[in-house]
Parts: structure tokens; C-alpha cells; sequence
């Protein structure tokens, strides 16, 4: 009796409205404040809400989004047209003014961290309530990238709202595909369709992001019928939920790619011969030992069965579809025997061994993959020991370069802005080299980089994006070892646009 | 009695500070939390200019004054990841922690007197049998791996329960609790009886074995002498005299149920304190946790204060510190 009424609750409430969508997401949601952190669980949250001038499309490719259309008038002025008749939430008409407003407050947070990407804008006009023009104090390329990340606000509703006022709800006011309803910190965050929208109504009335960070309970929900869709499915999951019936996938190469950096200064740190007697030069200095330890790292056998297939061997540091991969770059192919054979004409042909750092939390099997990269480089003679930690030990620790061979995932719009990051030669004015763990220098690719930048046409821009990373991977600067794949999981109903850049859109989600 | 409460408040004035102390010092060892919550696009001018404006650039020994002076104005700072004071952070999470953590004493009382009673009375018998051996199960098992087990059988097989998350709430004289309504006690049912679950055995042993023991005694063949029912002497003379001790754990486990009904939270997504710690570790977000920190120890030191007093009160043998 009891049974059968628990029962017939469950189902009367699994009967949810069809319009509604409940997707299970796998991270914390921490503000809902879009100028205030650049992680990628609020940025997701962010796009359903606001907007921004330029959109990517699945590919990371720039395209369209509340501007129609801009240009560059001169190496250091870009236009950007307004789309006309684009409506916030309280009804008012979005103009360059509200546009101009949400530059200004990027910088205006507290602790805010979307600066960098409105840092190099020095002026602003507005010629008319849909034109504004941006200045930048040296010709710099990446505007349109940048303001990707720069969500617009309605100058009115936002006023001098703090962050809590967005948490709250009332500053909530953008010109998204949904409407804010409620967030309730560590659990949800509930939005309703907004039938102003620009882009085409979404097919749900009302979507809930459920934050679910335990790999299991959000497949659990899944299977449970609680939730409709999860993100980052656990690859050791994917054989059973391809065989489920009940279930649909999408998968994506996505742009976060896994690369191991080689400290390449001197003094030598952390690498010693094989009785533990420090070398008296950096091997990582020598091409040729680089080169040896890429020859030696199997990625096929990684990315299928420690991945199950939801990897792609790398060649680059930005996967496929991101502007300036380099298509003609191939995966170093395993060989171990040619592995040993440099290392031998390096200098090395008992080896040494050297400590391999990486995170236990952060990258999809981040320390199984450590784990087996170890064993293959023991095979050419190199023992490796693996120490693996949280990131939040990890991180710190690499940003004060105490790691000789360190494993790292990055995700970039373009192969430029990722090789600024981690292979340029480290130069705080130029804003050059933040995170390259390996001291790597090579005034050739710092040039092509600069130029790039510095070219306002797109193709003129990939090309030279595309020489420096040939230059940077012959070079083995660094050595990549795959692309991840992202997965979401859902119900045989739905389809899933799968994306590079890995958010999740409720937008995209569709009825099938 | 007041001077006993006045050097009790000034212990844990100490205690505060010190966990303070150490747990300050802590996080500045582990790293710049600017390293793990930075935009990748950030240059190293954007990393120096964020540290600063946190106050991180700054020796140890002037970021723990500035804490100080702070605090003393009853400012614990404001959370890196949240923007939000670290203080409202954490009370806007407690109901939810403390919801959880009295549901699960409350099922571990009701469910666990009886059953170690019965289990004491019959300790020969299938259930007496069944019951000894599932409280050492139920000790035994890992609390991550049972919540586990829980979602699986209740929500993916039955689907009578849904598998994580807090549910819709309603407001109790301004708090938001999920008890009042069906789909929150649906809600809570699954994350209460896998944190239920320790002290539930835990009673049932303490029950159990006061009840053995308690049987023994003669003023229980006393009573069965004067003819009483076995239910009289069961239900009120053995009872009463079991129920010390179950009182006393109870207190007790109850402020650890709250300070550490972290893996519970994670794995149902539960939106209370402890999540939030993990969350908070995870990024470094040093006034959270030291935040946190400082809660528990209050209701820890609450918690023994109530209890010492009300032993004492209870029992005029117990004295409170000890003065001749």
C-alpha cells in the first residue's frame, strides 16, 4: 500500500511539464555577477541571461552576436554595429551606451577578472545610439575575441549594483535567451524563456541548472529521470551509457588540450642522473631530448583505452576547429626505439630521472595519465617519478616554477593567445609568458606573435598564428599529448549541439 | 557558576585564535588562491594587480593583523570566489546543514532506541541477532560509498526518491527549511538517512548493550518480582536508565554530524556548510574557510557548554570546574 502510493507520487511528479528542461551541471556556480570571474560554470550561467557583441559558434569560431557586424577603420579603431531592436528584459532598448556602460564596469568590480579582456581599450565613441568605436593605444587584433567575454548589461537596471544585487536577482537584467528566476547558492539556478529574444525563441519554458559535482549522483540523476541532460559524463561511464537505450550522447573535441611543460632552466631542478647525482646541464634544454620524450609518449594506446576514445592525440596546442591550429602538424607517432636513439645522441643513453608533476582533480584521469606516461618513458631509459596533488596545491606551485616536467590543460580561442600564454618568452610589460612553466624562449616566435596581434585581418592573423605554433612544436617548446573530448548525456527525447569551448545552453538543447 | 561560564568563554576566546592562527598560516603555505581562480587570458601585470587588490601581496604577519582588526569589528572578510561577506555566506548556508543534521539525529533516536531495546531484550533472537550485526555493518561502511548505494537502489532503481539537491523550501519564521513540504521531505529523505546511518547504529549499539546490562541489575528483578508487566519494566525502568549515556553521545555527535556532514553534502548535492567548505578549500578562499572554522569551534564550544551545565544540573554530583 505504501509502496504502491510512494509510487504513484514519483510518477505523478516525474510527469514534469514538457517544456521544461533540468540539466545537471558539474561544477559550482559560485556569483552570478558577469564581470566578476572568469570561470567557466558562471560564464555558462552568463550566456543564458546576458549577451555579448560577438558570439563563437561550436567550432570557437567568431561569429555575430548582439553586433551584426563589425570591422577594423584603422589598425586601431574597431566599428561595431549594433543589431537593432534588441530588447533587455525590463523592455528597454539596448544601445552603445549600455555597451560602453558594461566596458566600464568590467574594470569597476572589486577583485573583478574580466579586465584583460577590456584592458587595451583606451577610448570609446558612440556616433550613434548604434555604432561604437573602440581605440586601442597600438594596433591589437583581438577586439572582437575579447569582447566574447564581455557580457552587456543594461545600463539602467545595472546602475552601481554590487555583485549581490546580481546573486539577488535584481540586476539580473540582459538581453539573453532566458530570464533570471532564482539562485540558490550550491544547489540551483532556475531561468524562463524570454520570448523577446533575438536569436529565435528556445524550446523551454523553464530550465534548471542543478549543480552536481559527484560524477556518480549526476549520472545517477540522469538515470533517475531527474535530470534531462548532464555534462562531463565520466569517460569510464561511457561504455554504459552508449549501451543504454534510454540515453543519447554528443561528444565534441574540445578546446582544452593537455601538454606537458619542460623546465628548461638553469640551474637544473628536479632532474638528476639514475644514482640521484644532479646533471650538470639542463637535458630539457637539448631539442633533441624534448623530442625523444614526445617519440616515447604512446597517445593512441592513452587517448583509447585510458580515455575510451573521448581523447585526440595532439599535434598543437589548440585542438582542431580553434584558429591557428596547424593542420599539416601531425602527433608525434610512439617509437620508442627513435626515442632512445636521440636521447643517446643528446647525450643521455643510460637516461635520468626526473619528477613528473601533475594535478589529481582537474583534467579528465589527470593522474592515471601521469601514471602511464611514466611507464612509457621508463621504457627509453627515463625514470620518471609521478607526484601528483589538488590543484589547488598544484597551481600555486607551478606559477612559482618548482616543477620540472609538469603536466597542464588550456583552453584558448586561437593558437596565438594560447602560445602568448605558455611558450612566450616571459615578459610581465608585454604581458607575454604567464604561465610558461618551462622558461622556454624563442625570439622567433615571440616576433610572429607580436605581428599577429598586431594584424587586423583574420586570415592575415592565422597564418602568422599558424607559423609560430610550427615553429613552437618543431621546436617542441612544449610537448602536447591530446585534445580532450567532452560528452553530455540525455534523454533519447533531446539532442545536444555539442561545443568546443564545452559550455552547456539550454538554447541548444532541443526536442528531437 | 557565572565565573565557570566566564573562564569557559575566555578558553574558547583562545581556542578561536589559535585555530585562527593556524589555519591562516595554513592556506598561505598552500599558495596565492589569485593562481587558481585566474582568467588563463590574464597577463602577469593582471596577476600582480589582483593579488594586491586582496590584500595576498602583503607579509603574513600584516595579513593576519588585518584580519584581526577585522574580525573585531565582526568582519570576517569578503569570499574570493563568492563576493559575498564570509559570515552571510555561511549563515545562508547553515539551515540547510543544520536541517539535514537534526533530521539525521532525529532518525537516528527514533529508530535507534527502539531497536537496541529490542535487541537487548531478545539479543538470542533472529531480529536481536540482526540487529547486532547491522549496527556493526552500519558502522562499518563508508559514508560516501552508502550514499552512493542509497541513490542507486532508491532514485535510479525504484525511483521513488530524487537523486540530489535541497528540493523547493519554505520559510519558518524567515528560514528556509525543506521539511514542511512533500518534495522537500522527499528531498531530504536520502541525504538524512545515509548521514543517519552511524549514529542509527551507534544508538542501537549504545541502547543495546545499556539494556544487557541493565537486565542484570536487580532493581530490574525487583520490579519483575512485584509482578510488573515486562513491557512496565522495559519501557520505563530499563529505558530510563539506558537513556544517560545515549543523551550524553547524542550531544555530542550531534555537533560532529554538522561539523562533518561534508561527504553526505557532496555526494547529494546538498547545498549546506559543508559543501561549501570543500568548495571553499578547493579554490583557497581563505575567509570561508577560516569562516567556517570558527563557526564550528563556537558550536562546539556551545554545544559542551550546554551539555556540561546540564549534566550538572541533572546530577548534583557532577561540579563544574572542578572548585573544592
Amino acid at each position: 500500500m505504501l509502496r504502491a502510493l510512494l509510487a504513484a507520487t514519483a510518477l505523478w511528479i516525474s510527469i514534469a511539464h514538457a517544456a521544461d528542461l533540468r540539466i545537471g551541471v558539474a561544477a559550482d556556480v559560485t556569483s552570478m555577477d558577469p564581470h566578476f570571474l572568469n570561470l567557466a560554470p558562471n560564464v555558462n550561467i552568463a550566456w543564458h541571461v546576458f549577451d555579448a557583441l560577438t558570439h563563437v559558434d561550436e567550432n570557437a569560431r567568431l561569429v555575430p552576436g548582439l553586433a551584426a557586424s563589425w570591422r577594423a577603420v584603422d589598425p586601431m579603431t574597431w566599428e561595431f554595429k549594433l543589431r537593432r531592436g534588441v530588447r533587455f528584459h525590463d523592455g528597454s532598448e539596448l544601445t552603445a551606451e549600455d555597451v560602453a556602460f558594461s566596458i566600464d564596469r568590467t574594470r569597476a568590480v572589486p577583485n573583478g577578472q574580466m579586465r584583460p579582456f577590456t584592458q587595451r581599450i583606451v577610448a570609446k565613441e558612440i556616433p550613434d545610439p548604434y555604432t561604437i568605436r573602440l581605440k586601442t593605444s597600438a594596433p591589437y587584433a583581438m577586439v572582437p575575441y575579447d569582447l566574447n567575454s564581455v557580457f552587456i548589461v543594461s545600463k539602467k537596471a545595472t546602475g552601481s549594483a554590487r555583485s549581490e544585487d546580481f546573486d539577488s536577482g535584481k540586476a539580473m537584467v540582459g538581453t539573453g535567451p532566458f530570464r533570471f528566476v532564482r539562485f540558490a547558492r550550491g544547489d540551483r539556478v532556475e531561468l524562463a524563456h524570454n520570448d523577446a529574444y533575438w536569436g529565435g525563441a528556445a524550446a523551454w519554458d523553464r530550465v534548471t541548472f542543478r549543480i552536481v559535482p559527484t560524477d556518480p549522483a549526476r549520472l545517477a540523476g540522469l538515470l533517475s529521470g531527474d535530470l534531462d541532460l548532464i555534462e562531463q559524463v565520466p569517460t569510464a561511464d561511457l561504455p554504459r551509457v552508449r549501451g543504454d537505450a534510454r540515453l543519447a550522447t554528443a561528444q565534441k573535441v574540445s578546446w582544452r588540450t593537455i601538454f606537458f611543460h619542460l623546465d628548461q632552466r638553469e640551474p637544473v631542478r628536479g632532474i638528476a642522473d639514475k644514482v640521484g647525482k644532479p646533471l650538470p646541464r639542463n637535458p630539457f634544454r637539448d631539442p633533441r631530448v624534448r623530442h625523444a620524450l614526445s617519440l616515447a609518449i604512446d597517445r593512441k594506446a592513452i587517448a583509447e583505452r585510458l580515455m575510451d576514445g573521448a581523447a585526440l592525440p595532439a599535434s598543437n596546442l589548440v585542438s582542431p576547429p580553434v584558429l591557428g591550429y596547424a593542420a599539416d602538424l601531425k602527433p608525434d607517432a610512439y617509437d620508442p626505439e627513435a626515442a632512445k636513439r636521440l636521447l643517446a645522441e643528446a647525450g643521455y643513453p643510460d637516461g635520468f630521472a626526473v619528477t613528473l608533476s601533475a594535478p589529481n582533480n582537474r583534467y579528465v584521469n589527470d593522474e592515471q595519465i601521469a601514471q602511464a606516461v611514466a611507464q612509457m618513458l621508463a621504457r627509453v631509459g627515463v625514470r620518471v617519478r609521478v607526484e601528483t596533488m589538488p590543484i589547488n596545491v598544484y597551481l600555486p606551485r607551478g606559477a612559482k616554477g618548482e616543477f620540472a616536467f609538469a603536466m597542464l590543460g588550456w583552453g584558448s580561442f586561437s593558437g596565438d593567445l594560447a602560445l602568448r600564454s605558455l611558450v612566450a618568452t616571459p615578459d610581465p610589460k608585454k604581458g607575454f609568458g604567464a604561465f610558461n612553466w618551462s622558461g622556454y624562449s624563442n625570439p622567433r616566435i615571440d616576433a610572429l606573435l607580436e605581428r599577429a596581434f598586431a594584424t587586423v585581418d583574420d586570415k592575415g592573423r592565422e597564418a602568422l598564428a599558424q607559423d609560430a605554433m610550427r615553429a613552437a612544436m618543431r621546436d617542441h617548446a612544449v610537448v602536447p599529448l591530446h585534445h580532450q573530448v567532452t560528452t553530455w548525456a540525455m534523454k533519447k527525447s533531446l539532442s545536444y549541439a555539442p561545443r568546443t569551448d564545452e559550455f552547456t545552453f539550454a538554447h541548444h538543447v532541443r526536442p528531437r | 557558576m557565572l565565573s565557570y561560564i566566564a573562564r569557559r568563554v575566555v578558553q574558547s576566546a583562545i581556542v578561536i585564535l589559535l585555530m585562527s592562527l593556524v589555519v591562516f598560516a595554513a592556506v598561505y603555505a598552500i599558495g596565492n588562491p589569485v593562481d587558481i581562480l585566474i582568467n588563463p587570458q590574464a597577463d602577469q601585470a593582471e596577476i600582480a594587480r589582483l593579488t594586491a587588490d586582496l590584500g595576498l601581496d602583503r607579509p603574513l604577519p600584516e595579513q593576519y593583523w588585518i584580519f584581526l582588526s577585522d574580525a573585531a569589528t565582526g568582519s570576517l572578510g569578503s569570499s574570493f570566489a563568492y563576493q559575498v561577506p564570509a559570515i552571510a555566506l555561511i549563515l545562508e548556508r547553515m539551515p540547510a546543514t543544520v536541517e539535514l543534521a537534526v533530521a539525521a539525529m532525529l532518525i537516528a533516536l527514533v529508530l535507534g532506541i527502539p531497536l537496541g531495546l529490542w535487541a537487548g531484550v531478545a539479543p538470542r533472537s533472529g531480529a536481536g541477532r540482526a540487529i547486532g550485526a547491522g549496527a556493526i555493518v552500519g558502522f562499518s561502511l563508508p559514508t560516501f560509498w552508502v550514499g552512493l548505494l542509497l541513490i542507486l537502489v532508491f532514485s535510479v532503481w525504484l525511483g521513488w526518491l530524487p537523486t540530489s539537491g535541497r528540493g523547493p523550501t519554505t520559510d519558518l519564521f524567515g528560514i528556509p527549511v525543506s521539511f514542511l513540504s512533500a518534495e522537500g521531505l522527499r528531498h531530504l529523505a536520502l541525504p538524512a538517512a545515509n548521514l543517519a546511518l552511524f549514529n542509527l547504529s551507534l544508538v542501537a549499539k549504545l541502547v543495546r548493550s545499556g539494556t544487557l546490562e541493565a537486565l542484570q541489575q536487580d532493581y530490574v528483578r525487583f520490579a519483575r518480582s512485584k509482578g510488573l508487566t515486562e513491557r512496565r519494566v522495559v519501557g520505563v525502568h530499563v529505558l530510563r536508565n539506558v537513556l544517560a549515556p545515549v543523551v550524553a553521545v547524542s550531544g555530542v555527535q550531534f555537533g560532529s554530524v554538522i561539523a562533518f556532514a561534508v561527504v553526505t553534502e557532496t555526494i547529494f548535492a546538498w547545498p549546506g556548510m559543508g559543501k561549501l567548505l570543500i568548495d571553499s578549500i578547493n579554490v583557497l578562499d581563505r575567509p570561508v574557510i577560516v569562516g567556517y572554522l570558527c563557526v564550528v569551534v563556537l558550536l562546539f564550544v556551545a554545544i559542551n557548554l550546554a551539555v556540561d551545565l546540564l549534566s550538572s544540573w541533572l546530577d548534583p554530583r557532577v561540579r563544574l570546574g572542578g572548585e573544592a
